[in-house]
């Protein structure tokens, strides 16, 4: 493997080889001296065309951690509004030797066309395309649901038959496509829940199950997993929905909502929360919610995903 | 027209015509002089094999002169339109400056006869700046040197619904006709490829089908109630194609065209990314693709047009959001109507004339193109070798190389172009003409 660009690009097997290779990467992140070798002399570029200080560091991290050289370059605006082009900046950072690129841009598609270019002879790791894919948010959520249901037997496992709904805009959610795609591969049953104007109009090709109202989901389906989506507010002045009140009435989570849940299901968020909005204070910060766990285990995700692309020997006979 | 034609009689050996009968094709002047068997004269070219047909008219080109001629000139593109047996293109209004008034049409038309390898005849602006608020001096452009017939605000729709309204009546008064590129603007903002199945994964802003579908619905009950004629650019959808069959079953003056894409293309192809499939329309589904070839060969749809739309390498050398709409055309018209009409065995030659030189002409009113292969007509003639199969290359005459069919096989290649008597294209290569 040498992108990472969709979450549907793994195979089950090797979804769960690099969330057993992140189980690793957590000791290390446990331990006093949180460093690994694994990619000194390495070059990695985060190239972030869009801002999102969370992802950078989360990366950036992972990337110290494994004795990467860093370098971050933030391109203030793409080509749409006359800044840099992909193009160039790609060129710029081929020509710094960059082994990695690790890329955030506002374009559905911007990995896909830095891989396939020519441009650039590194890695490309999809940061989180437009609103497209974010395959390692998809991943590091994975690996919070496993470790909250099989805890330190979690090697090995897939999600089967965990059943996750994933509430909110899904119309223009990366994360809720990249999660689609490594869920179904894990072997879980996926639902959706949105209002009508957050879903696509044609969602035939999803690998999901439907819903509108989350209260009727809740109830008939018991879910072992809700993942609360962000409203970004763009939205909220375009008539997806009548008020953010009104959303927060019907599709936000709360503490009413809370109580409905088995005990042993999980809350998710993929951050930044919109706190009174799609998520309310009691259940962001309740037992079931994985918030600041997803946070932790994106370093030790990301750290996988860049061993299992870099690391010399074992790309020696990878696809 | 350039004098060289005066001296040209020659006589086209053994053609196939659209019927299926083997005839001889004599020329003299810019003039076809006689048809029929054993005809002769100092120089006899062997067309055995070769179908003849009438030279093909284009409804819809973008030929970029004048302001974009890094993309494309009225040399290069009419170049590419003999290559790809055109006579005559209509040259899209959305240049800089805008074809909105009678000096830019007549620049437009004077460019294309100095090029000599087609007629050109420009389409004027709907209205001022393509901005759909003020007719543009629509009679000034129909009474100048172009006597421009079509008009069109193509790029954009004229969505205002009185403007649309007045400029249908007034067209009325020198016989012209309003070309509608239909898109509801609100339906479409941001819009970046069909929206359906494939735009839910891809992440990409989708364009409904129902926002080309509601302004074609609209404007054909417009000219109803006007009593006038519309033409529609680019059908992309099943819908589309079942509305214009109704508007034409009623009676109403409308005529719509295809492209080559929408005839042979869908949104699966989004899935690469790569933006030589962004187009506008966006490339549907192949359902849609099935509707209009359908329609095509029904006669609901009167013409193919290739809305050939050169972009430079850096406007397609990017994410496809940034990407510019559009692709070329012109040189695989013809290989796609053959591939529809021909090879799926369910259509004629005799029909693919109609749709690529006859219908088009009759709609914009060229009177010298468009023709029957007959005695006293204009010598606007091509000769397509229909056995050929041929993989498409990226080379071509347009400046551009926004070719989505590079790669692909695909039936026929022109084997000569003869424009108004002399051959603009001689063995599929361009022949040097005119003033250049
Ligand atoms: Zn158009």
């Amino acid at each position: 493997m040498k992108n990472l660009l969709s979450a549907g690009q793994l195979s089950g097997a090797q979804a769960v080889e690099i969330l057993d290779i992140a189980e690793g990467m957590a000791d290390v992140n446990d331990r006093e001296i949180k460093k690994l070798p694994t990619l000194r002399g390495k070059t990695v570029v985060n190239l972030f065309f869009e801002d999102s200080t969370r992802t950078r560091i989360s990366f950036e991290l992972a990337e110290k951690r494994l004795s990467a050289d860093v370098i971050n370059f933030t391109a203030k605006g793409s080509s749409v509004s006359k800044g840099e082009s992909l193009k160039d900046t790609a060129q710029t950072l081929e020509a710094m030797g960059a082994d990695a690129v690790v890329i955030r841009h506002s374009a559905s598609g911007a990995a896909n066309v830095l891989a396939n270019s020519g441009w650039i002879n590194g890695s490309i790791i999809n940061a989180g395309d437009g609103t497209h894919e974010h395959p390692t948010q998809a991943l590091l959520d994975a690996y919070t649901m496993r470790k909250r249901i099989h805890g330190s037997a979690s090697m090995g496992k897939t999600l089967e038959g965990v059943k996750v709904a994933i509430v909110g805009d899904i119309l223009h959610s990366r994360v809720a496509r990249s999660n689609l795609l490594l869920l179904n591969t894990l072997g879980a049953d996926v639902h959706f829940v949105a209002p009508p104007t957050l879903l696509p109009s044609d969602s035939s090709n999803f690998d999901a199950k439907l819903h509108y109202s989350l209260d009727e989901m809740l109830l008939k389906e018991q879910p072992d997993v809700v993942m609360m989506l962000r409203i970004q507010t763009e939205r909220m002045n375009a008539s997806f929905f009548p008020t953010e009140r009104e959303y927060a009435r019907y599709w936000g989570f709360n503490a009413q909502r809370l109580g409905q849940l088995k005990k042993s299901a999980i809350l998710m968020h993929p951050g930044p929360m919109n706190r009174g909005l799609e998520i309310d204070a009691v259940s962001a910060d309740s037992a079931q919610s994985t918030v600041l766990e997803q946070v932790a285990n994106g370093v030790s995700v990301r750290m996988a995903v860049l061993y299992t692309l870099l690391s010399g020997e074992r790309n020696a006979n990878a696809s | 027209m350039p004098a060289k034609s005066i001296k040209e009689n020659y006589v086209l050996k053994n053609v196939m015509l659209a019927d299926g009968s083997s005839a001889d094709i004599q020329v003299v002047g810019d003039k076809i002089s006689a048809i029929g068997s054993g005809l002769e004269a100092e120089r006899q070219i062997d067309c055995s094999g070769l179908v003849a047909l009438p030279g093909f008219v284009d409804l819809h080109t973008h030929l970029r002169e004048p302001g974009f001629e890094q993309s494309e000139t009225v040399l290069t593109g009419t170049q590419s339109a003999a290559l790809g047996g055109f006579t005559a293109v209509h040259a899209m209004a959305n240049t800089m400056p805008v074809a909105d008034t009678a000096g830019v049409v007549e620049q437009v038309a004077a460019l294309g006869t100095e090029a000599g390898y087609a007629d050109v005849y420009p389409i004027g602006a709907v209205t001022v700046g393509l901005e759909g608020k003020q007719l543009a001096e629509l009679g000034a452009m129909a009474n100048s040197k172009a006597q421009v017939k079509v008009f069109s605000d193509d790029g954009k729709c004229v969505y205002d619904p009185v403007i649309m309204r007045r400029a249908l009546e007034y067209v009325k008064t020198f016989g012209g006709v309003i070309a509608q590129h239909a898109q509801e603007p609100r339906l479409t903002d941001g819009a970046q490829m069909n929206e359906g199945a494939v735009s839910a994964e891809l992440g990409l802003t989708g364009w409904p089908a129902v926002a080309e579908e509601s302004i074609i619905a609209r404007d054909v009950l417009l000219a109803e109630h006007v009593d006038s004629r519309l033409h529609i650019c680019h059908l992309s959808t099943a819908g589309s194609v079942e509305i214009i069959r109704w508007a034409k079953a009623r009676g109403i003056k409308v005529t719509a065209e295809v492209t080559p894409h929408h005839l042979l293309l869908t949104d699966e192809l989004a899935r690469t990314y790569d933006s030589v499939y962004k187009v506008n329309p966006p490339l549907r589904t192949q359902k849609d693709v099935e509707a209009l070839r359908a329609g095509l060969i029904d006669g609901t749809i009167d013409i193919i047009a290739t809305d050939h739309a050169p972009h430079p390498i850096e406007a397609k050398d990017c994410e496809w959001n940034a990407a510019a709409f559009g692709m070329l055309g012109l040189e695989i018209a013809a290989s796609v109507a053959q591939e529809v009409l021909i090879e799926s065995g369910k259509s004629s030659w005799t029909r693919l004339a109609e749709v690529l030189s006859k219908n088009p002409a009759a709609i914009a009113g060229d009177l010298e193109q468009g023709q029957e292969l007959k005695a006293g007509a204009v010598a606007n003639i091509v000769l397509i070798d229909p056995t050929t199969k041929r993989k498409v290359v990226a080379d071509s005459a347009s400046k551009s190389k926004n070719s989505p069919y590079v790669g692909l096989e695909l039936p026929g290649a022109v084997r000569h172009t003869i424009y108004r008597g002399y051959f603009t294209v001689e063995d599929s290569k361009l022949a040097e003409v005119g003033n250049n």
